[in-house]
């Protein structure tokens, strides 16, 4: 008898709320929004942290990234030829791989602004300048081949590692391997071909834009070949800016060392340079801006959330109470037919679950339908868990126990007498 | 719980030569209402006993105490004093939860509102009182089926309340006294709300159950209907006025035969 009364209590339940269509739709407005907000909540927080993490992945945890930027140009002067010399020193590198502390490795990498032929062919990927040390420091993937080696640094070897999207554009129907291409004027053998992992900021993955792609090759092959001076032609003016070293990427030997790596790196630069001609990129801080944006949004719709379950919740005891009071003669009734306190206290209490219940299915729909529409007009990641409509479903039926206890226990413990009074 | 009675009529003893087993026996019961200073005895120190297959008719003027007596004899209400026992159980030893399943088991109750659950259909409604029982007996909707059929609402199964008349109403309250043939039938203005042709038709359902040997307990107003029962018991403030038996109302009896 036990599931089928329960079957029984729930079918009834819904009978009598039916009974009032739109004031049981109203009541569980509350809950719909809370339950909403809820499952919104957890997947934009799980989307940011998500994201955090992917980028974490991408720059390495342990990995310190300082960077040359371009200093704001003092006047504007429109001469013809100038050399712009700023950002990162061969100096500021060797200080932080001889004197700091808690470093493991530092790799610096230099930017060559070449474009990059093979055949008719022609892109502009971020041609990086860098010593073998690149790929451990980044923890990236080879696809086929092998990446630069020491070899390679020392005799200046005019050899190349081309990222995946580069090796598809320049050889979309071969194996990139082996095939020479042309960067800038000098033509270099491809050894190698690198899973892609686009920098940070960087949405686009098309080779051919100036941003897309990247190829790697010796830091002496690029310091030899191309020098430190980067020419660009710019809105017919010649453009001619000297950086030493594009990238430091400085790999300190544990997590606990990045904070400490972190702010020697900041203070040296602070104290060589006389600009702010460098920026000090640290992933680690990176997830905890993510864990920010996580805990913001967390207490802006976990407020939104517990405010309208609250409301809710009380809303559906004000109406389960008055639906008590409107019922008295059919608890005197059923009171005197036979059923026992418990059975009043089921039959009311599973109303309200029902009433609760049904504002949590509900809620979980819109509260799917918001991370779609957020994923689409923010830009914001989301991630949906598929425990997280559960979770707040079942925070609807809590609410639907809580506040249904109350006008329950009220009804329960009505004078059979009184009760079967009542007009 | 036996299906038996329903089934086969007992023809009561006529003239009470051996007086049947008790079913209701109440001694020296006060109910008492306090209203601020002032206290209101509904019932002062009534003792009576029902017996099996007995047709009562209680009578008396307005607040004389009639619904009270059927509140205490419907375990409904615990008098403030004395004892009341049902087919040998003393009422005060049981708790809540037991009265209410004693209620269920062994008492029927008609009000004078019909007193149907509007969301329920005729079926659920004649059900109601098995469902609050802890074991359902096999074949229950079987008998309500037969319940609903005998007092003539058998096409209207799953009909709503509201869309019976009032004396149908009242039928299907009947049906769900008898569901669970009960010790003890409790009718407080049963026909109060009829009208004479329609309370005529129930009163006639009651004159059959009697045949049949259940033990019924009618309040009422009206000196008509009163005339229609067996006997005849007449409260004043609280307590018992007269008592008029069968056999000395002959022609009542017959009349009702
Ligand atoms: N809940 C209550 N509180 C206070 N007094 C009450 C209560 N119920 C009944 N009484 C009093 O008890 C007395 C008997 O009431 P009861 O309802 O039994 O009368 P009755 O015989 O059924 O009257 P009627 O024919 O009008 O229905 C009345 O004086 C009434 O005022
Ligand atoms: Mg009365």
């Amino acid at each position: 008898m036990r599931s089928s009364s329960l079957a029984r209590a729930v079918r009834l339940g819904v009978s009598s709320l039916l009974l009032h269509k739109l004031r049981s739709f109203l009541t569980t407005l509350g809950v719909l929004f809370g339950v909403a907000s809820v499952i919104a909540m957890l997947a934009v927080g799980e989307g940011a942290s998500a994201e955090a993490q992917d980028q974490i992945r991408r720059l390495g945890s342990r990995n310190v990234i300082l960077r040359s930027v371009k200093p704001p140009q003092v006047g504007d002067e429109d001469a013809e030829t100038r050399v712009l010399s700023y950002g990162l020193t061969r100096d500021d590198f060797e200080r932080i791989s001889e004197t700091f502390p808690g470093i493991e490795q530092s790799v610096p990498v230099l930017q060559t602004p070449a474009e990059v032929r093979s055949g008719q062919l022609l892109c502009r990927p971020r041609v990086l300048c860098t010593p073998h040390l690149f790929q451990s420091v980044t923890r990236r993937d080879l696809f086929s081949g092998r990446f630069l080696t020491e070899q390679d640094e020392a005799n200046r070897s005019l050899v190349c590692v081309l990222g995946y999207e580069v090796a598809r554009f320049l050889f979309p129907f071969d194996t990139a391997l082996g095939e020479r291409v042309k960067v800038g004027e000098h033509y270099l053998e491809v050894v190698g071909v690198l899973y892609s992992r686009m920098p940070v900021g960087s949405v686009t993955l098309d080779p051919s834009s100036e941003a897309g792609g990247e190829v790697f090759l010796p830091l002496s092959t690029g310091r030899a070949y191309f020098g430190e001076r980067q020419t660009q032609m710019r809105s017919g003016s010649m453009d001619i800016q000297e950086v030493q070293l594009h990238e430091i990427i400085v790999a300190a030997e544990r997590d606990i060392d990045v904070p400490v790596v972190a702010a020697a790196c900041r203070s040296m630069l602070k104290r060589e340079h006389d600009e702010k001609d460098y920026e000090v990129i640290v992933p680690l801080e990176l997830l905890a801006r993510a864990e920010e944006t996580k805990r913001i949004f967390n207490i802006v719709l976990g407020s939104i959330a517990g405010i309208s379950l609250l409301v809710g919740g009380i809303g559906i005891m004000n109406v389960m109470l008055a639906t008590v009071t409107e019922r008295t003669r059919e608890i005197g009734i059923r009171r005197a037919l036979g059923a026992k306190r418990k059975h009043i206290v089921t039959q009311f209490l599973v109303e309200t679950m029902v009433l609760s219940g049904a504002g949590g299915v509900v809620g979980v729909g819109v509260g799917l339908l918001i991370p779609w529409i957020v994923e689409r007009t923010a830009e914001l990641e989301t991630i949906v868990e598929p425990a997280a409509p559960i979770f707040a479903f079942g925070i609807s039926v809590l609410v639907g126990i809580v506040f249904g206890l109350y006008p329950a226990w009220r009804a329960a413990n009505m004078d059979p007498v009184e009760a079967l009074r009542h007009e | 719980m036996s299906d038996s009675t329903l089934a086969s009529a007992k023809p009561q003893p006529a003239g009470g030569s051996a007086p049947s087993e008790p079913v209701a026996e109440l001694s020296d019961i006060t109910r008492m209402y306090r209203m601020g200073e002032e206290e209101v005895r509904a019932l002062d120190g009534f003792s009576f006993t029902f017996r099996k297959g007995e047709y009562w008719a209680i009578m008396g003027s307005s607040g004389s105490g009639k619904s009270t007596l059927l509140n205490i004899l419907g375990c409904v209400d615990r008098p403030s004093s004395g004892s009341y026992r049902v087919r040998g159980q003393e009422v005060a030893e049981l708790d809540d939860d037991e009265l209410s399943t004693f209620r269920g088991a062994e008492l029927g109750f008609i009000f004078q509102s019909y007193n149907l659950i509007p969301q329920l259909d005729v079926l659920e409604n004649i059900l109601m009182p098995v469902m609050y029982q802890d074991e359902v007996p096999e074949g229950i909707e079987d008998r309500a089926l037969e319940l609903a059929k005998r007092v003539g609402l058998g096409e209207r199964l799953h009909h709503r309340p509201m869309q019976l008349s009032g004396g149908q109403q009242q039928r299907v309250a009947i049906a769900r006294s008898l569901i669970n043939d009960p010790a003890l039938i409790l009718a407080d203005e049963a026909t109060g709300n009829l009208d004479s042709k329609t309370a005529d038709e129930i009163l006639e359902l009651f004159d059959e159950l009697h045949a049949e040997g259940k033990t019924i307990l009618l309040v009422t107003h009206e000196a008509e209907v009163g005339r229609r029962a067996e006997n005849i018991l007449r409260l004043k403030d609280g307590n018992i006025e007269t008592v008029e038996r069968g056999a000395e109302r002959t022609g009542a009896v017959a009349d009702a035969q």
